[in-house]
């Protein structure tokens, strides 16, 4: 059980972050030019939007749920059962950010559900 | 292409430090604020957290760097090989005993994470770049 709600934060909430700064880096434009200076105020804007921090916050906890989740588990398993987030930032790009998510992606995304189903059932 | 076998690498061996130093740390089975402040304590000050999270950064700062000139469906289904060299580096570095079982359903998700980074990176009707 513990394993379930620990896995929820990592998936959710580090997709969940990776959507809201992805939001915020939509708003801000494409970035063209990479010279230091533009750079530098590029990330100061970014750093002015709600959607950022929320973004930080919500892969910060997810952060955290991996390193608590690795206290007593194995690298060998969270990390590929972690690979769960391609589904949720299909289904999550696609109602957060209108992304069309096409046939060949869906297959993809159900074919790493099923591998990370067979590594679930090797858990110790 | 040495900088992509750089980021299959560099990536799970973070996850390896990151794990081998909460293993050190011992489970952390409280969710209660007051029990997490010494944990949190003890995790900064762990080598391998630090060693983890430099890697993890290298390769942050490495995958940015192939994206500047390969295109994000090349980049993508390379990077699926992690996956395979996560679990190679588990049992290298940390001595995990991967069952069969859990080799297959590896290759499987590398199978899945392949597929999925083979379709258009940019889905929202702007014509794509990459």
């Amino acid at each position: 059980m513990r394993e379930v709600v620990l896995f929820f934060l990592i998936v959710v909430a580090g997709t969940g972050g990776e959507l809201c700064v992805s939001r915020a880096m939509k708003s801000i434009g494409e970035v063209h030019d990479f010279s230091p200076k533009s750079v530098l105020s590029f990330v100061l804007q970014s750093l002015r939007l709600p959607w950022m921090w929320l973004g930080i916050a919500l892969m910060s906890l997810g952060f955290f749920s991996l390193l608590a989740i690795l206290s007593f588990q194995e690298v060998s398993f969270v990390v590929p059962v972690s690979a769960l987030s391609y589904a949720a930032g299909a289904f999550g790009a696609k109602a957060f950010l209108g992304e069309r998510i096409n046939g060949n992606r869906w297959i993809g995304i159900a074919v790493v559900c099923i591998g990370v189903t067979i590594v679930w059932w090797s858990r110790k | 292409m040495p900088l992509v076998l750089v980021s299959i690498i560099l990536g799970p061996l973070g996850n390896v430090f990151l794990g081998k130093a909460m293993k050190g740390i011992g489970p952390v089975t409280s969710a209660r604020i007051l029990d997490l402040v010494p944990i949190a304590s003890r995790v900064l000050a762990s080598g391998y957290i630090w060693l983890g999270i430099a890697c993890l950064l290298g390769f942050f700062i490495v995958h940015m760097l192939l994206l500047t000139w390969a295109d994000y469906s090349y980049v993508q289904p390379a990077t699926s090989l992690s996956y395979l060299s996560i679990s190679v580096l588990s049992y290298l570095l940390l001595g995990e005993i991967l069952s069969p079982l859990r080799w297959l359903g590896v290759t499987v998700i590398c199978l899945g994470v392949f597929l999925v980074g083979r379709t258009s990176p940019s889905t929202t009707g702007a014509p794509s770049r990459a």
